[in-house]
């Protein structure tokens, strides 16, 4: 197997009128951590859930090149589709309150996927999934595992959602927005635990998040999304050393700092894409905008960098 | 100002009183042989027509009365309670499996599966059912069997409804999607996690569809299309006694007080029941 995990290229989105993603490309390798970085509703979240063709009904998705685990996701059929969820690409949700089901035990839920997947016989995952609830660090899992989810902590449930989905031993996590719902004393506890678990299994990752400061230790690559395009993509260093976006560099000056208490808050909000963008979507919220912005920039380069701004070109 | 003492029981109280209620007629039901006085079909020309026994003509031996050919009153209503809960549990039982099977694929899959199911849930509704209901049973004859897949065929629609709605709330839930993001295949995805969610529904408006399933049929026998005319039901001794409303009122009454107080307990304990297992009502 290549070890490209996830290629996608010139990925759309839309929900009827709204163009929630548009022309974004992405690629994960083994090992390998992507960091997903945007303001609510810039579709990271719709992107990520298109990429495992997880996304509603009612969603339109097309793209250019749209590659996971080798098959070709555009045509691939749905039963190869559900073999490949779990086992080779596994998510992990923003709302660990909802995102279990209430009626099944946690034991029954990671057991599930390891039967599904990995040919387990019942007691043997059973076995298993305490041992999984163990590196998730859930102390005591005999006595945990036949637990409902509403006997969880909100921590504890996003610690079982993480087990349920190493279940499937993927080659690829994605975790959309793990630690949005948390405590922030649990976030950098879960944050640590998603870096190290990638790092020992060699995982390709997908970190969505809007928190700039927690990502910054655990991602190697930063791809900055608005209005549902790729604005930057670049090293992490490079990103928090030399952005090149002016929305990017407002989001890094947004984050308060030792010496400045508060960061400077941005001004205006983020375009309605319900109706089709003309432009630099940033553009009026930009204030180093001039007449071209006006097109839809495309990506420039500077080194590793990329950034879609008129300013580089 | 007078204060006025109002007496409003609580939904626990009215929940047992007709728990209590169906418990009475289920006891009956069972134990029918033992508990009633006579067989349902004994004949007895001589006492017929007896009126009940605090009557100053009555028989302490029929506390309910006779009716036109001497058949003990009370004996007939006991018996007759077995065809009731029969037919009412099966109907609203059959009802179940299939409206619930229907609206869990019409709400889950949606598209074309939900508009075939809800039309045929539109058309069904727009029925005259009884109408309809004894077009069904003239042509294909009575019995138990015929009558409790002509109530099940007004029942379902309850429960495809009901389940229906709640599937397609349920489908957009987090952890039906986290099911999905780890390949958990739809009929397992139905069985283990959309199912266990609508049973307390399901439950709810079983009670409902029982009471309607019960009164449905009192309502086929009294018409003549009933289950079985050797057999004694609360319906057809209704009609019977509607014979004889002005010379003798309790053949038909009692029978009449039966079927209210039954319908009655199975819609407190369906009402009971939907406090009690609505989640949102905790």
């Amino acid at each position: 197997m290549s070890d490209t995990l996830l290629d996608i290229a010139g990925l759309n989105v839309r929900f009827g009128d709204v163009a929630a993603v548009s022309d974004v490309s992405i690629s994960v390798m083994r090992g390998e951590a992507v960091g997903i970085v945007g303001e609510s509703g810039s579709g990271k979240s719709a992107a990520m859930l298109a990429a495992l063709r997880l996304h509603p009904a009612d969603t339109a998705i097309e793209a250019a090149r749209h590659m996971l685990g080798g098959q070709d996701v555009r045509r691939a059929p749905e039963r190869a589709m559900r073999d490949l969820r779990g086992r080779f690409a596994a998510m992990i949700f923003q709302d660990p309150l909802t995102a279990l089901n209430p009626l099944l035990t946690v034991g029954e839920q990671i057991g599930e996927v390891l039967v599904r997947h990995r040919g387990f016989g019942k007691r043997a995952a059973k076995a298993e999934a305490m041992e999984l609830l163990g590196q998730v660090g859930i102390a005591d899992a005999a006595a945990r595992i036949g637990k409902y989810p509403h006997e969880f902590s909100g921590g504890m449930r996003q610690r079982v959602m993480i087990a349920s989905a190493l279940a499937g031993d993927p080659a690829l996590l994605i975790a959309d927005e793990p630690t949005t719902a948390l405590d922030v004393t649990v976030q950098a506890e879960l944050a640590r635990l998603i870096a190290r678990l990638q790092r020992e299994r060699q995982m390709g990752l997908i970190w969505v998040t809007h928190d700039l400061a927690l990502m910054a230790g655990i991602v190697d690559r930063v791809v900055v999304m608005y209005a549902g395009r790729i604005v930057e993509m670049a090293p992490v260093e490079s990103l928090y050393r030399a952005p090149l976006h002016p929305y990017t560099v407002a989001l890094l000056e947004s984050l308060p700092r030792l010496n400045t208490p508060r960061g400077r808050i941005l001004a205006g909000a983020p375009p309605r894409v319900d109706r089709t963008l003309t432009g630099c979507a940033f553009a009026p919220r930009c204030a180093s905008r001039m007449a071209q912005c006006s097109e839809t920039p495309p990506l420039f380069s500077r080194g590793e960098t990329h950034a879609a701004c008129w300013a580089l070109a | 100002m007078k204060r006025v003492a109002t007496f409003r029981p609580g939904p626990v109280f009215l929940g047992r009183l007709g728990a209590l209620l169906l418990g009475c007629v289920l006891f009956l039901a069972v134990a029918a042989p033992v508990v009633a006085p006579f067989r349902p079909t004994d004949i007895n020309l001589r006492q017929r027509l007896l009126p009940p026994a605090w009557e100053a003509a009555g028989n302490t031996r029929h506390l309910l009365g006779t009716d036109n050919v001497g058949r003990d009153i009370a004996s007939r209503i006991i018996w007759g309670s077995r065809i009731s809960l029969s037919v009412g549990l099966a109907a609203s039982l059959l009802g179940a499996c299939v409206g619930s099977t229907l609206g869990l694929c019409a709400g889950f899959f949606g598209g074309w599966t939900d508009r075939a199911i809800s039309w045929l849930i539109d058309v069904q509704l727009a029925f005259p059912f009884t109408l309809f209901a004894i077009f069904l049973l003239a042509v294909f004859g009575g019995g138990f069997v015929p009558v409790v897949a002509v109530l099940a065929l007004a029942t379902w629609v309850n429960f495809a409804r009901v389940v229906r709605s709640q599937a397609m709330s349920l489908r957009a839930q987090d952890f039906v999607l986290a099911a999905r993001s780890v390949g958990v295949g739809t009929p397992r995805l139905l069985r283990r996690y959309l199912l266990p969610a609508v049973l307390p529904s399901i439950v709810v408006v079983g009670s409902f569809s029982a009471a309607q399933a019960i009164m449905t049929q009192a309502a086929l026998s009294f018409l003549g299309v009933g289950v079985d005319p050797t057999i004694p039901s609360w319906g057809a001794m209704l009609d019977l006694g509607r014979n004889y409303l002005q010379t003798a009122w309790w053949m038909a009454t009692f029978p009449g007080i039966a079927i209210a107080l039954t319908v009655l307990g199975a819609n407190l304990v369906g009402d009971w029941l939907s406090l009690r297992l609505d989640p949102r009502g905790r």
